[in-house]
């Protein structure tokens, strides 16, 4: 049987109630916008790209508690990452978080977002666990809009 | 002088609502989950459906099956009879006047299209205005919209108040000699309001205005009768009045309904065709082109036997009950903000929890067992008048019990404490 506290897990809530980079990046040049209609939750990205670094990186927007808790901690663990580390990184979450591919990657590749191993349980919540992450990916893969710096 | 002793006055029969004795018609709420016994708020989704119901499927099936109004054999006669015993079911649930005003359709949904479809591009034009109100499923915004992208009409919005009632004055406001149909719902499914639909209607009419009435949320609760209320159009899916999914009922004056062109073209809705000219089918057979859903009307009709069979007065009584315990209980729960308090509301009891979003609540009460809907209900203009992204909402049918609403209440207590 599925267990709540898999899923709400303490880094998790601690996230969810004080988000890390909440804010707009002064130095934001490329914003992404996500939303799941379904449930109406909504994230804007903004990323300060510095050629294939992430330099700065921050979100706003309104979700539950996972999606919210995802976007602080995909912020927190993109910083500083090459495009191509943050998307194998992508990778290794979803397959986590899906419970795709079987071979689940070692929580210490992961880190503090192993945490979210609880979501493959409540797979009506992957995609709350998901949108930052997809987002994330849409400014990375250049479908995002870039922001004038003006 | 006595009183013959032949004469005795007997009371009323007034039987007591045995809620326990009508659960057990639905064997879906047996269900456990995670060990607990299901407590089922999802009512305003779908409803659950009664052994009536299902062995009526499982009748037709087995013993009528068979396409109906062609065959000359058998059993399609006995589909065709089973079809439109349906349809005179729907007639006198509904108080319609004539058999030909009620057209079978998938659900609401596709009657408020067939009326945008067949009535509105041919009676409406550039400039002429649709009123809706503030607080429209999307299934009463959209269709409007794409006529009016299509044909130029302009769409007019009545607004709503902090309590989620219909702004009357702005009502009579807006209806103006531009307006050609006003298109509202009898119970909003967001909020639980009762739209005051009889009187809005008279207020229509007195303008020459015909009007749509979206019953879905309505049907399964009260009485509902078309005469009485007068309106032009109403109509409701079978899935939320404890019949199947796949049939709905779209009621239309024979007077309007004679004069529409037809939904879809195809068999059944035809008098005679040539590759020159195809003559139409009378209502209602015109709007009902193709093979119908059949087994669905014959559930259908089964599920209205069933809820007239219980009462639908009775029903509302308890319902109301239900509610007022419900409405006061939620209202003690710190934090808790109910979204539509309007002084005539149906079972609905849209609500958002300080610190807790919506699904996560759904998700720790889904833990328990407890089933209700957490989004936007799909009614996005709603969530934006009240400033909220989503809601949760607990809808209630006749055979939820106070217990289960204890359940409820301490389920949102347990989400509270876990996550706030």
């Amino acid at each position: 049987m599925a267990d709540l506290r898999d899923l709400y897990q303490q880094v998790i809530l601690d996230h969810s109630r004080k988000p890390r980079n909440a804010q707009k990046p002064k130095k934001a040049n490329r914003l992404s916008e996500g939303y799941n209609p379904l449930c109406g939750d909504q994230i804007h990205l903004y990323l300060e790209l510095d050629g294939e670094v992430i330099r700065d990186i921050g979100f706003e927007g309104a979700g539950c508690a996972i999606s919210k808790a995802s976007a602080s901690m995909m912020t927190a663990s993109v910083i500083g990452k090459t495009r191509g580390e943050a998307l194998s990184l992508f990778q290794e979450f979803h397959d986590l978080v899906t419970g795709e591919n079987g071979n689940s990657p070692s929580p210490s590749d992961l880190g503090k977002l192993a945490a979210f191993s609880g979501v493959t349980e409540f797979p009506v919540r992957v995609k709350c666990a998901t949108l930052a992450w997809h987002t994330l990916r849409a400014a990375l893969e250049g479908k995002g809009m870039a922001i004038s710096t003006e | 002088m006595a009183i013959p002793t032949a004469v005795k006055v007997t009371p009323p029969r007034i039987e007591p609502f045995d809620v326990q004795r009508l659960r057990k018609d639905f064997p879906i709420l047996q269900t456990r989950i995670n060990g607990k016994p299901l407590v089922y708020l999802d009512n305003a989704a779908t409803s659950q459906k009664p052994q009536a119901v299902i062995d009526s499927l499982v009748n037709y099936y087995r013993h009528e099956n068979a396409n109906v109004h062609r065959g000359l054999h058998y059993l399609s006669e006995r589909a065709t009879k089973a079809y439109e015993e349906a349809r005179r079911k729907v007639r006198a649930f509904l108080n319609a006047k004539e058999e030909k005003e009620i057209v079978f359709v998938r659900g609401a949904t596709e009657a408020i299209n067939l009326v945008a479809h067949s009535f509105g591009r041919h009676f409406l034009k550039t400039g002429d205005e649709v009123l809706i109100t503030g607080m429209e499923h999307h299934a009463n915004i959209v269709p409007w919209q794409m006529l009016r992208d299509e044909k130029g009409i302009v769409l007019r919005v009545v607004p709503i108040d902090d309590a989620g009632e219909l702004l009357t004055g702005e009502f009579q406001r807006l209806l103006n000699e531009r307006t050609k149909l006003v298109s509202l719902t009898h119970v909003s499914n967001a909020l639980g309001t009762v739209n005051p639909v009889r009187n809005l209607v008279a207020l229509a009419h007195r303008q020459g205005i015909p009007v749509l009435v979206d019953g879905a949320q309505a049907v399964p609760h009260m009485e509902v009768d078309v005469q009485s209320l007068d309106c032009d159009f109403y109509m409701f899916s079978g899935h939320k009045v404890y019949g199947p999914t796949g049939i709905g009922v779209l009621y239309g004056k024979a007077s309007l309904l004679e004069e529409m062109p037809p939904f879809q073209g195809g068999g059944e809705m035809i008098r005679s065709v040539t590759f020159e000219k195809t003559l139409f089918a009378d209502p209602p057979l015109r709007f009902e082109a193709g093979t119908p859903d059949i087994a669905g009307a014959v559930g259908l009709g089964a599920a209205l036997d069933y809820l007239t069979g219980i009462g639908r007065d009775r029903v509302a009584a308890y319902e109301r009950e239900l509610l007022g315990c419900a409405t006061e209980a939620l209202e003690g729960i710190p934090g808790l903000r109910l979204i539509g308090t309007a002084r005539e509301k149906s079972g609905i009891l849209s609500f958002v929890l300080e610190g807790v979003h919506p699904h996560d609540l759904g998700t720790v009460l889904d833990q328990e067992g407890i089933a209700i809907r957490a989004g936007h209900h799909c009614a996005m203009p709603v969530m934006q008048r009240f400033g909220v992204p989503a809601t949760a909402r607990a809808s209630l049918a006749f055979y939820n019990t106070f217990e289960e609403i204890d359940r409820l209440i301490w389920g949102i207590i347990k989400a509270d404490r876990m996550l706030s």
